[in-house]
């Protein structure tokens, strides 16, 4: 089996008595999509918030292309490779939606200590991220003001910047949240191409896109995975349908 | 209204502000009121300060309320340096003073670094009402340490007995100085478009909007924070040696706080973040200071209401009165 490129370890975080991560240990392999589901609460966001480097976990360790992460912050582990969007859209709300792309774009291309070019002028910076925008479909937006983006498009546009860092691996929090059914049949769509070029770990309510794209599932409750396996396996686990699914599933 | 984008107006603004500050001592000297051009000088002087605040402030968020230090710096910088050429003492292990402005200017900036240095590194740690607070405590350590050093005036300032030369000009004629001024002004807004317009200012602006996105894509905020924090210090410095030569005087006063809220107050009023912002700062606060300074000496209550006014209802300020909303492209 192929070296997984992402790798967590026996991850713990508490906030007080809480036990946000209790003990996670996962991998992302590359080429597939590993979907991580559970009811709200259970800890997701904080754990992907764990492995992009924005919280420090109490113990265990996070690896990526075979390199412990720890002690490195998200600025540093972004420019590794590890692209992440979120699952409130956080963009600079001022720059159009072009100017965000554009911003990705020189952070990979290294120093954004150079001070006199201007940036709209430098097609090494507008061309790629134009090409960004295009890809998923927002290049009709691309002037457009980040704060004035409809909530969908701001889910496009935060994939698009992870796309323009070239990333090595992809961590998206929700990215359907808030998307209409046909927004959400096309990401879906985008998503499945996606996994060719660098795998993704996707946390996601939506469970038709989940069953629908996912290699691998690992349920989370109370901060631990209680199951990881195919979509088949997950849907067919007892413990999994009595704390997640429901009867009904 | 016009039709024309916020862009092209905000331009045909700037020219107006940039031509009306040039012309205004040019017909003084026509009429022979040097009194104005000095009252012009002024204005060029702290729209500079207010230039280099504007770096940090306007682009970066970073609200300083302590580039009076670098103000006060410059200015000490100007004075001491011409003090020890006056006198014919050098300054340490054999070093002369000087009255030549750039060199001055020279010093100034690389003091002003120096300072701003570990100032930036150790308040950029903290963000919000702290970064203000912490700002404001090592200016206040600065100016009482100016206070306390009684080798240069102490709380009585230092005086500059004859105006710094700039080579090829008569500096102690109001109108060539006020050029010099200018021509600075003109260069320090130069320099802000460049930076406002480059990779390096992107990163900075984002920095303000969004530091978790900055980080995101792998640019540390605090790294773009600090150079930002230092090229402003060094610009503000530059004004306040200017600022020293305008007056023949320098005091402990130009570090105080007073003076670092009147640059916040000044890009306030301009419009932070706009190029021109500054200018049209200076030129309504020294104006007001001038025309209700004459009337009451009470005049900043009334600056005050003004504050309030755009603060309330005009938040981008003159320039975003005159040109509307601020564009990013």
């Amino acid at each position: 089996m192929a070296e997984p490129v992402l790798e967590i370890l026996e991850l713990r975080k508490t906030f007080g008595a809480l036990k946000a991560t209790d003990g996670v240990s996962l991998d992302l392999r590359p080429g597939e999509i590993h979907a991580l589901i559970g009811p709200n609460g259970a800890g997701k966001s904080t754990l992907i918030h764990q492995i992009s480097g924005s919280i420090r976990p109490d113990s265990g360790s996070v690896r990526f292309l075979g390199q412990d992460m720890a002690g490195l912050d998200m600025a540093a582990r972004a420019r590794l490779g590890l692209g992440r969007s979120f699952q409130i859209s956080s963009l600079a709300q001022e720059f159009s939606a072009l100017r965000n792309v554009m911003l990705a774009v020189q952070a990979r291309q290294g120093s954004s200590f150079r001070f006199f070019r201007p940036v709209m002028d430098d097609p090494t910076l507008t061309e790629p991220a134009m090409a960004m925008l295009e890809r998923v479909g927002l290049a009709g937006r691309a002037q457009m003001p980040a704060a004035e983006l409809s909530h969908g498009e701001r889910r496009q546009l935060e994939i698009a910047i992870a796309l323009a860092l070239g990333s090595k691996a992809f961590l998206f929090d929700e990215p359907m949240a808030g998307m209409g059914p046909e927004g959400s049949k096309s990401l879906t769509k985008f998503l499945d191409g996606l996994r060719l070029e660098a795998p993704i770990l996707l946390v996601e309510h939506d469970m038709d896109a989940v069953f629908a794209l996912a290699d691998r599932i690992s349920v989370l409750v109370y901060g631990r995975v209680i199951a990881t396996g195919t979509v088949d396996e997950i849907r067919n686990d007892p413990e999994v349908r009595r704390a997640y699914l429901g009867e009904a599933a | 209204m016009t039709n024309a984008s916020p862009t092209s107006r905000e331009t045909i603004v700037n020219a107006l502000l940039a031509l009306l500050l040039l012309g205004l001592p040019l017909l003084a000297f026509a009429m022979g009121e040097p009194f104005y051009i000095t009252l012009a000088t002024r204005i060029a002087v702290l729209a500079l300060a207010a230039v280099g605040l504007n770096i940090a402030l306007g682009l970066g968020g970073l609200v300083s309320f302590g580039h009076a230090a670098f103000f006060g710096l410059g200015g000490y910088a100007a004075g001491i340096l011409a003090t020890h050429a006056f006198d014919g003492v050098p300054l340490f292990a054999g070093i002369p003073g000087t009255v030549s402005m750039p060199v001055i200017w020279l010093v100034t900036m690389v003091a002003c670094g120096l300072v701003a240095l570990p100032i930036g590194a150790i308040s950029l740690r903290t963000a919000g009402v702290y970064f203000i607070m912490i700002t404001l405590a090592f200016a206040q350590m600065i100016y009482y340490f100016a206070i306390s050093w009684p080798a240069y005036g102490g709380e009585d300032g230092l005086s500059i007995y004859v105006r710094n030369e700039f080579p090829g000009v008569n500096t102690t004629q109001p109108l060539p100085f006020f050029l010099i001024c200018y021509a600075v002004l003109m260069a320090a807004l130069g320099l802000f478009w460049l930076l406002r317009g480059s990779r390096f200012g992107a990163a900075l602006q984002a920095a303000r909007q969004n530091a978790t996105r900055l980080s995101a894509v792998g640019i540390a905020p605090f790294n773009i924070r600090l150079v930002a924090f230092i090229i402003s210090a060094m610009v503000t410095g530059v004004a306040g040696a200017l600022f020293a030569d305008l007056n023949k005087f320098v005091s402990p006063s130009m570090m105080s706080w007073h003076m670092s809220g009147e640059l916040i107050v000044l890009i306030i009023l301009g419009g932070k973040g706009r190029l021109f912002g500054p200018v049209a700062g200076a030129m309504l606060y020294v104006l007001f200071e001038f025309a209700l300074g004459g009337i009451t000496e009470r005049w900043q209550f009334f600056l005050g209401l003004i504050l309030l006014g755009v603060v309330l209802f005009a938040r981008g300020g003159l320039l975003g009165l005159l040109a509307g909303k601020a564009r990013h492209g």
